[in-house]
């Protein structure tokens, strides 16, 4: 049973957001017998709740709290106040993922020794060996059941992949397949087996795909050791006059403020709300916010470089039936600056639903030239691209204190450019992704611009020297020793691949670390 | 959205009666428009009819699927017919008839090209009106469940046992 802890206890570790990096670490912490309170801002809904309806579903699970957007990043003038696509739910974004789960290759770990100094991008080493987190990423993927690895098999592939596959393998590319993926393939999983929905992004009605919704939250609970306190919004991380962490204060569902004392704080509130937090929690003895001696929290914000080709044919497709991701080439991941960029791309088959294909496919689009393409809807193929950007300190998420959200606290602003390494590079993508469609016979192509983020990452980066990121390679903040952060905003470089996976890897990791230090009374 | 459409809501004798046309929809007397064929008819309450009629017209020019029916776009824009909403949308309009007449038509809905309308649509872009009315379709046309067969879009599956043995993967012309 889920054991509630005292306010006052101060033995706990807080673990705010229950996502890839928040849910798996509240459970590997609980496992070992650590006690942990997770505060979630959002509510919880299980398979038999999700919505296979995709405005109805995002008005369920979507954070639609208040956000600003600057910088000249399409999205900012196309979905000004929504400027990324993530969950406000216990199991946070792990609900809509599409469940791709990619392993960063070795050479992106080493971003900055690999590319060299890219003119106005703030690259940086991860202070990670690649080889420390092997294992790490092996139970993973265990954990996750990823397909096509360990002994799964791959998932069959859909009349989208097909297309996808067929224009690809014309091309020349190598390494085509039907995608590593934390979605069941087989009867031999934990899980139900997937049984080719779709409506992935709006919640795995079968538990097919990983959520920590429905695994690592409930694993965690029945060990008596976690509480999830749902629908508490943290307002501010509390800190003594020795410049520890003494606990946190939010508001729950009725408005109320409590505080919540902690022996250890763990962030992992997604690359928005985690520097919010921080810098919301500005004290007389760090007024630029917590853990922000570097000034780097908030900065060095990554979207991946993103986009999307669609594709109308002859004849019917049918994409929208069958896993939302069903497939990738991952040829173009490689770093080959001949290209003109550094770093690379994987390009994944994605579908839309009709209404949100409408909303996403040429956002502010009308007349005849866009209602035309949605006319083919039924003959449409689609993939999504995801590619390296480049960390660039201006790219940054700030306190917007003239707009303040239900609880009057200052909101996110998020401001983003696109570096001319992240131009070049969709430039290359959306050439290569028009082409796999027109080796099959499309009659016409479609770029479509990005969509709001849904992967967020860098606003509390790693880093080796205390000067250059917030955190080191435990994840731990270089300020607060007993202050951790947890999610993707840790990352140091963005990579290629999806980020899913190396948050999940990093929060197994990071619990092992945790559990050594409070044994050792180093925190 | 409230909606007071009546599949065969009148007769057509009636409707030929009592009509007066307004571009491919019949103003009825006070408040009632109707589809010629009598196919569906619907009230406006605060809006005057032909104002709605020119709005449903803008509504099929901004987003032109001729297969779909007037009767969803009546549905998209039915919503506006709202007493907070009825003087922004009859200013709207009226801008929009004076563009017409600045090109040289009798007002919007006698413009018989669709490449004419558009024309006179392209110079009111940006304005809030429009805006408004192009971002309240996008939800209010493509989400209504009864257009979706026409673009053959099959929405939820869960209930019919997802596509695994319907379909997922059975292209056949590749």
């Amino acid at each position: 049973m889920t054991a509630p802890f005292e306010l006052t206890d101060d033995s706990v570790v807080v673990v705010i957001g229950t996502g890839a990096g928040g849910g798996v670490l509240a459970n590997e912490l609980a496992q070992k017998g650590i006690s942990v309170v997770a505060l979630e801002a959002g509510g919880r809904y299980l398979p038999e709740d999700y919505v296979n309806d995709e405005w109805e579903s995002f008005g369920q699970l979507a954070w639609t709290d208040a956000r600003t957007t600057s910088g000249n990043w399409r999205v900012a003038k196309d979905f000004s106040g929504l400027p990324a696509w993530i969950v406000k739910a216990v199991g946070g974004t792990t609900t809509h993922w599409a469940g791709a789960s990619l392993r960063i290759q070795d050479h992106e770990f080493k971003a900055k020794t690999t590319y060299g100094d890219v003119q106005g991008a703030n690259l940086l080493d991860w202070p990670i060996d690649p080889r420390e987190l092997d294992d790490y990423y092996t139970k993973a993927e265990n954990k996750l059941g990823v397909t096509r690895t360990g002994d799964r098999p791959g998932l069959p592939g859909s009349n989208n992949y097909k297309v996808f596959e067929k224009g690809a393998l014309a091309l020349g590319y190598k390494e085509v397949h039907t995608g590593r993926m934390a979605i069941v393939s087989d009867e031999n999983g934990d899980r139900t087996m997937c049984q080719q929905t779709g409506f992935c992004f709006q919640g795995c009605k079968w538990g097919a795909k990983w959520s920590a919704a429905y695994t690592d939250i409930p694993e965690g609970e029945a060990t008596g050791n976690l509480e999830v306190r749902e629908k508490a919004h943290v307002s501010r991380i509390l800190h003594n006059e020795a410049g520890k962490v003494t606990g946190v204060e939010y508001f729950d569902k009725d408005g109320n403020l409590h505080m919540q004392k902690a022996r250890v704080v763990c962030i992992a509130g997604n690359s928005f709300e985690s520097p919010r937090m921080l810098l919301n929690s500005a004290s007389s003895m760090f007024p630029d916010g917590l853990a922000n001696s570097s000034g780097q929290v908030g900065r060095n914000y990554m979207r991946h470089m993103t986009g999307s080709v669609y594709a109308t044919f002859d004849k019917p497709v049918r994409m929208w039936r069958g896993t939302t991701m069903a497939g990738i080439i991952q040829d173009e991941a490689r770093h080959d600056p001949s290209r003109g960029f550094v770093g690379g791309y994987e390009l994944e088959t994605l579908s839309l639903g009709l209404p949100f294909m409408a909303a996403f496919l040429d956002p502010g689009g009308w007349g005849r030239e866009f209602a035309s393409a949605l006319d083919s809807y039924e003959n449409m193929a689609g993939m999504w691209i995801v590619g390296e950007d480049m960390p660039q300190e201006t790219n940054r998420v700030t306190l917007n204190h003239d707009v303040t959200d239900q609880w009057g606290l200052p909101v996110a602003n998020v401001h983003f450019d696109d570096h001319p390494n992240d131009i070049a590079m969709r430039a290359h993508a959306y050439k290569q992704g028009m082409a796999v469609y027109e080796a099959v016979g499309a009659t016409r192509v479609l770029p479509t611009p990005p969509y709001p983020s849904t992967h967020n990452l860098g606003t509390n980066r790693m880093s080796e020297n205390p000067r250059d990121g917030v955190v080191n390679k435990w994840g731990q903040t270089h300020d607060i020793a007993n202050l951790y952060v947890s999610d993707g905003s840790q990352f140091t470089t963005g990579a290629s691949e999806n980020p899913t996976l190396t948050i999940v890897a990093l929060a197994i990791r990071q619990a092992d670390h945790l559990a050594k230090e409070m044994s050792q009374g180093n925190i | 959205m409230q909606s007071k459409i009546s599949p065969k809501g009148l007769t057509r004798r009636e409707l030929l009666s009592r009509a007066t046309a307004a571009g491919a929809t019949f103003v009825i007397g006070s408040g009632f428009l109707a589809a010629p064929n009598a196919a569906w008819a619907v009230e406006t309450t605060v809006i005057k009819p032909e104002t709605f009629a020119t709005l449903v017209q803008m509504a099929r020019d901004i987003y032109p699927h001729d297969k779909v029916g007037d009767e969803f776009y009546v549905i998209a824009v039915k919503g506006y017919d709202t007493a907070e909403a009825a003087d922004a949308i009859e200013a709207g309009i009226f801008a929009l008839n004076a563009a017409a007449q600045g090109k040289g038509h009798a007002n919007y809905l006698a413009v018989g090209w669709e490449r004419d309308r558009v024309d006179i649509l392209r110079g009111m872009e940006d304005s809030a009106f429009f805006q408004q009315i192009r971002g309240g379709l996008v939800t209010g046309l493509y989400n209504q469940k009864a257009v979706w067969p026409i673009f053959g879009y099959e929405g939820a599956s869960f209930e019919l046992g997802g596509y695994i043995d319907r379909g997922f993967n059975d292209i056949n012309w590749l």
